[in-house]
């Protein structure tokens, strides 16, 4: 099996891109924007016995990231199957 | 039963254990050898991709430093987990995709030059062998701390192991061996902490008891006062500035999906998708654990402090001269790792009671109580290796110890040295077939003997395999005095050389062999230069390893960042004004950005 004749690279390209931008801005706001830039914004709300920037640095980051990775693999196998270049 | 019996027991079974998978796991091809066949399940790649990369490094060792940097070890938690969302966004379908056996083999192809894949092949057999040292090395010291045998015999042992299955079973035998020993590792890491999460805050699960409450104040702002009163920084703020944290977060997380044996793992799985899918497997497994290493960290510092100093925990009078523990009523525990050296004490002012603080605090006040109190400097430490006292309890008695400063029972203990030496050995072997794999492959059948037969090419990574097990064993032996330098060297070089190169490689089509190399080169040499200008490798340190002389104020750690950007930078100029990449090229990188038609990887 390879490609199918009318498959737009491009539109599938831009698809994946703009899922790989939203993804990525999301792993930068939980780690670096929540976990270190705001941290000290943060810390002055508690989550539990947590201050909120603490928490994200050292736990909450790693939850999003497993569950970003999840999203990530589940929006691209749909953008996959829209354009038919999924695989069996 | 005694202590030793017991190790023995438990080491012994989780060893007929990996022996047991690796004759079950042969491997009988070439394509079994370097991938496994191309056949494990995501979910079972995942975990022993969590196995491959928690390496002693992180069993031992991370708990340790988070305790003693607070915040600022947050830079491990999120830089090695962080890496894990570039893998499964930027590399691993489209590397999967591609569908080759190495790392050096999917540049060499992308950039159409034999010289892009001797400079990765140099870029990845540096990164590997400064790793896998350390992990020969965290053989010994626990075979040596727990069996009682010397550190030559803890090394032979843990070489022989791993010759047998990595030799033997390659990729295939690693990766069955490495579940194994993740499952090994997982149990040995978590029990001990969720006993100490129940004792002290009456939470089983250490990552809610890290936020919970200790008696009726939060456990964090009661460590925070602990910390604070003995003069130490605030446990919740750290002490590093926010640029150089937020360098060697992103260095870590770049290294992270740029390390060869990493990103080896997921050309083994059958699909692309499976890639994605598993890399988010690979982080479930390793969660686990880094969720839970900030409750040890924090509570193995709790214990550590408010056993020195009873008044701590019941809020009395530090200074008070009862307060600080007897010398000669020390906990047993104690007694017996100062026999390691990882922890010493030294009666400085002579009271016969220990007192545990920071004599180099930036809090005035506190220092002039601690010295009219009598203190005459700080008194718990470790041994230096030429035998005197050094100020700094070492890091890695957090994690060994910590079950017997808990008070759990011997099985809990026992259990330790079998996870740590699982987590050490699944690395080592991970990185010791990405180094066979690189020669036999990549420089042998790709380039130096291209008319070699698949059993020579097979025969070839085993010897290859069985060489890299001996040098590793000897430099495991006989360290290079540098082996904790070159764990900044081995993520700085991936971030700055093999991860930016990759991705443009898969991102920028029009990106050319000229550009690529150039680019690679001023990564890697960049990086190399700076931290052996401040860290003296081989020769040394040019200038002192402090903030004042660090460009942009970022750390060696770290600097991988910059390597990265001025690899990206150079290799744009360059490609602009070389020769364009050809068409055929930019046709395998279309077909590299879609799924359908990936196949197993092949060997032609």
């Amino acid at each position: 099996m390879s490609k199918p004749q009318d498959f737009d690279s491009k539109a599938y390209w831009s698809a994946t891109l703009r899922l790989l931008f939203i993804t990525l801005f999301i792993w930068f706001i939980v780690s670096f924007g929540a976990g270190i830039l705001f941290r000290d914004v943060l810390d002055g709300i508690h989550l539990g016995g947590y201050p909120l920037g603490f928490w994200f640095a050292q736990q909450g980051s790693i939850y999003v990231f497993v569950a970003l990775i999840f999203w990530y693999a589940w929006r691209m196998g749909k953008i996959d199957r829209e354009h038919d270049v999924h695989e069996d | 039963m005694d202590l030793k019996t017991l190790t023995y027991i438990v080491v012994g079974l989780s060893f007929a254990l990996y022996i047991g998978v690796a004759i079950w796991a042969r491997a009988g091809s070439t394509k079994e050898f370097y991938i496994a066949g191309g056949s494990v399940h995501p979910v079972v790649n995942g975990m022993a991709t969590a196995a491959d990369w928690m390496s002693a490094a992180s069993f031992i060792s991370m708990a340790g430093l988070i305790a003693f940097l607070g915040y600022g070890g947050s830079v491990y938690l999120m830089g090695w987990t962080g890496g894990y969302v570039l893998l499964a966004v930027l590399l691993a379908p489209y590397l999967r995709k591609f569908g080759k056996f190495t790392v050096p083999e999917f540049i060499g192809d992308r950039y159409y030059s034999n010289a892009a894949r001797i400079v990765a092949v140099i870029c990845l057999i540096f990164i590997s062998f400064t790793y896998v040292a350390g992990q020969m090395r965290g053989v010994g010291i626990v075979f040596s701390r727990f069996l009682e045998v010397d550190i030559t015999t803890g090394l032979l042992v843990g070489m022989g192991l791993v010759f047998f299955y990595a030799v033997l079973g390659g990729m295939k035998g690693i990766t069955y061996t490495q579940v194994a020993q993740y499952c090994v590792l997982i149990f040995a890491y978590t029990i001990p902490a969720v006993f100490i999460s129940l004792q002290l805050t009456g939470n089983p699960l250490p990552q809610l008891g890290l936020g919970s409450n200790i008696g009726d104040i939060g456990f964090l702002t009661k460590l925070d006062g602990v910390v604070t009163d003995l003069g130490f920084a605030k446990y919740t703020s750290g002490d590093k500035s926010m640029i150089d944290v937020f360098a060697i977060t992103l260095a870590l997380m770049a290294g992270t999906a740029g390390l060869p044996h990493v990103i080896v793992r997921f050309f083994t799985v059958p699909k692309v998708s499976d890639a994605r899918i598993s890399a988010g497997w690979a982080l479930v497994f390793i969660a686990l654990l880094y969720t839970t290493a900030p409750a040890v960290g924090a509570m193995a510092r709790y214990n550590l402090h408010t056993t020195v100093n009873s008044a701590l925990a019941t809020g009395g009078d530090v200074f008070a001269p009862e307060a600080s523990l007897e010398g000669e009523s020390r906990p047993g525990w104690m007694k017996r790792w100062e026999a390691t050296g990882l922890i010493a004490w030294e009666d400085k002012n002579g009271d016969g009671r220990i007192q545990y603080y920071n004599e180099k605090s930036k809090d005035e006040a506190f220092l002039a109580k601690a010295d009219a109190a009598g203190w005459k400097g700080n008194e718990l430490g470790s041994k230096a290796k030429d035998g005197s006292f050094d100020g700094k309890v070492d890091r890695d008695i957090m994690v060994l110890a910590n079950p017997e400063i808990a008070g759990l029972p011997d099985w809990v203990i026992a259990l330790i040295a079998a996870g740590g030496i699982a987590a050490a050995l699944s690395t080592a072997a991970g990185l010791l077939l990405v180094i066979s794999s690189s020669i036999s492959h990549d420089l042998l059948k790709g380039i130096f003997a291209k008319n070699i037969s698949e059993k020579g090419e097979l025969l070839a990574g085993r010897i290859a395999a069985a060489v890299a097990v001996v040098v590793a064993g000897y430099l495991g032996y006989n360290p290079p005095g540098f082996v904790a330098e070159v764990v900044a060297f081995a993520f700085g070089l991936a971030c700055a050389s093999l991860f930016p190169t990759i991705v443009m490689g898969i991102f920028n089509k029009k990106m050319n062999k000229e550009g690529a190399i150039a680019g690679m080169l001023t990564g890697l040499l960049f990086t190399m230069a700076y931290i052996v200008y401040f860290k003296g490798i081989f020769i040394e340190p040019m200038a002192k390893n402090e903030a004042a002389n660090w460009l942009f104020g970022i750390s060696p750690e770290g600097i991988g960042v910059v390597g990265a950007l001025l690899n990206v930078s150079v290799a744009y100029i360059v490609g602009k004004f070389t020769a364009p990449c050809p068409d055929h090229i930019q046709h395998l990188v279309e077909d590299i950005r879609y799924p359908r038609g990936a196949g197993t990887a092949q060997a032609h």
